[in-house]
């Protein structure tokens, strides 16, 4: 059933990892995704898996939850792996087929690809597995705000982002619930070829949207009342601290940059 | 169209730490013709079990029987179902989607694939039980009307599918005393005319007091109690202990005995209650 689709897939915890800041999570998740694009040797990859095991294992993350973000993308990596290794063009070939070549470059650029692309989901999985869908939108707040002088509109970014957020689940029930009411009067959105199912999605997708914009103006009108006027001078409820463990894990992403860096050699 | 529910069990999620019984063990049997009342607090399973009548959820466990037929096994033909029990959603107008009243009430009818001019004959049957003038409105887009008419024109396009067993829940939610009145208005003369099989879902004690031959009390996905609206409402502690209530008047009839009135305990009707308190003071009189 629709409802079943997971949104947004924050597993929440009390890890170290779930504790430190939102802003240093991000910051560092994207040097993490940096650095594997630094390494250009299989050994790097290795302290990479190391260095991810641990910390998946700090942060408590049951090992299913890993693979199940790996699934979405396991048809992009079967394509990486056959481009790859049927168009890259190397010295030895291996076998050949018309145009295509499997050589030992193509095989080695595909280990490569695959290993980049798996990593770069898992790790930005932790991130979004640790980090309350909020307090992501709050550190891409803060982390933009230095940028609002040359005309980022951080506040509002972060703002839509909230709302988006929260209104997922209520469009996920209001979506069943019309499917429901439509099927009720007896449409039928499982059968008839392409054109028809995509006619039979009109009873849901007009309602879906009057009822949207509907509650867009009661949310503004109620926004409003508790006078709310944008960023300008508004404080938070929840104050972000750069804490000890905060620098702790800086100082380990940089040590684990700087391994990075000397097994290029 | 009888429909008889054999030990319904429904349970939401199931498998995962989120399992709930949303039905448990229900079972009751509704004769063809009749006009049931089904009330329970928010949560109590109402809408839950309505949704299994006409197969748009099914069963954990356990059977429902429309006319003898078992519409919980497989492989039966749903569209059909759905022809003999139509559902009317709460705030059915937020489903209207057409361009107009016209078009919006034959979608039912059009989905079950009748001719023309079957269908020209159904929109203007339905409109008419829900006293919405046919020729002034048919064109007009039905986002253009009041709440109340735009909620009427929305069980109108149900009841132009003409279902044996017609399912609302809480039609009258939300709208104002005037809107409320004329639908129920419609409801009623609906069952007397067409000897359709109603459920009406309520939160309005007063309501089904007035319209139903029979309720039904849901209370944690149980059926708890169940008969006449006089039997049912003489449980006044264990309705009100389960967050529900009786008939105003009702509580009214209870004061006047108090102050030395020997009315009726049953009276649960304003107009029982008038003739009665009018037969007592006409008696004083005397």
């Amino acid at each position: 059933m629709i409802k079943d689709i997971t949104l947004g897939q924050y597993l929440p915890g009390d890890s170290v990892i779930h504790r430190l800041d939102p802003r240093v999570k991000i910051i560092l998740s994207t040097l993490y995704v940096i650095n594997l694009f630094i390494i250009n040797k299989f050994i790097g990859y290795l302290y990479v898996a190391i260095f991810t095991a641990f910390v998946i294992f700090i942060a408590k993350i049951p090992f299913k939850y890993i693979m199940k973000s790996l699934k979405p993308i396991i048809w992009l990596l079967l394509f990486t792996a056959v481009f790859n290794v049927l168009l890259t063009p190397g010295e030895i070939v291996y076998a050949k087929f018309g145009p295509f070549a499997i050589t030992d470059k193509g095989v080695y650029l595909a280990g490569f690809m695959i290993i980049r692309i798996v990593f770069l989901i898992v790790g930005t999985s932790v991130l979004t597995l640790t980090t309350s869908p909020i307090a992501l939108t709050d550190g891409i707040e803060l982390l933009l705000n230095p940028f609002k002088k040359i005309g980022v509109p951080a506040h509002e970014l972060a703002m839509m982002m909230t709302i988006a957020l929260r209104f997922i689940p209520t469009l996920i029930d209001e979506t069943d619930k019309i499917i429901k009411a439509q099927k009720a009067r007896g449409a039928d959105f499982e059968s008839g070829n392409i054109i028809n199912r995509a006619k039979n999605l009109i009873p849901i997708l007009v309602p879906l949207f009057i009822n949207s914009f509907r509650r867009a103006d009661e949310l503004a009108l109620a926004m409003e009342a508790r006078c709310y006027r944008g960023g300008e001078g508004r404080t938070r409820m929840k104050q972000f601290n750069i804490e000890k463990n905060d620098y702790i894990s800086i100082i380990v992403m940089v040590g684990f940059i700087i391994i990075s860096i000397l097994s290029r050699r | 169209m009888s429909i008889k529910v054999n030990n319904l069990t429904f349970k939401y999620m199931v498998g995962t730490p989120f399992e709930k019984t949303a039905l448990d063990n229900v079972s009751l049997e509704i004769n063809d013709g009749e006009f049931i009342g089904l009330i329970g607090h928010t949560g109590s399973g109402k809408s839950t079990l309505i949704q299994h009548l006409n197969g748009l959820l099914k069963p954990t466990s356990g059977e429902i029987y429309i006319d003898n037929e078992c519409i919980t096994s497989k492989g039966i033909d749903l569209k059909k179902i759905r022809q003999l029990v139509g559902l009317v959603f709460q705030y059915p107008e937020h489903q209207l989607f057409e361009e107009t009243v016209y078009k919006d009430v034959s979608y039912g009818p059009k989905n079950l694939g009748l001719d023309e001019e079957e269908i020209d004959n159904r929109v203007k049957w339905a409109l008419n039980i829900v006293g919405i003038d046919y020729d002034k409105y048919k064109d007009v887009s039905p986002f253009d009307l009041s709440g109340g008419q735009k909620r009427r024109v929305a069980i109108a396009g149900v009841i132009a599918m003409q279902p044996k067993v017609l399912i609302l829940d809480e039609p009258t939610a939300g709208l104002d005393p005037k809107g409320r009145d004329e639908i129920l208005q419609n409801i009623k003369n609906l069952h007397k005319k067409s000897k359709m099989t109603i459920i009406l879902v309520s939160h309005s004690m007063d309501d089904v007091a007035e319209l139903a031959d029979k309720l039904i009390v849901m209370y944690r996905g149980k059926n708890i109690i169940q008969g006449t609206p006089k039997e049912v409402f003489r449980n006044v502690e264990t309705l009100e202990s389960i967050g529900l209530a009786v008939p105003q008047v009702k509580y009214l009839v209870q004061s006047l005995n108090k102050n030395g009135f020997n009315l009726n305990e049953d009276i649960i009707t304003v107009k029982e209650a008038k003739d009665a308190i009018l037969k007592a003071l006409r008696r004083e009189k005397k």
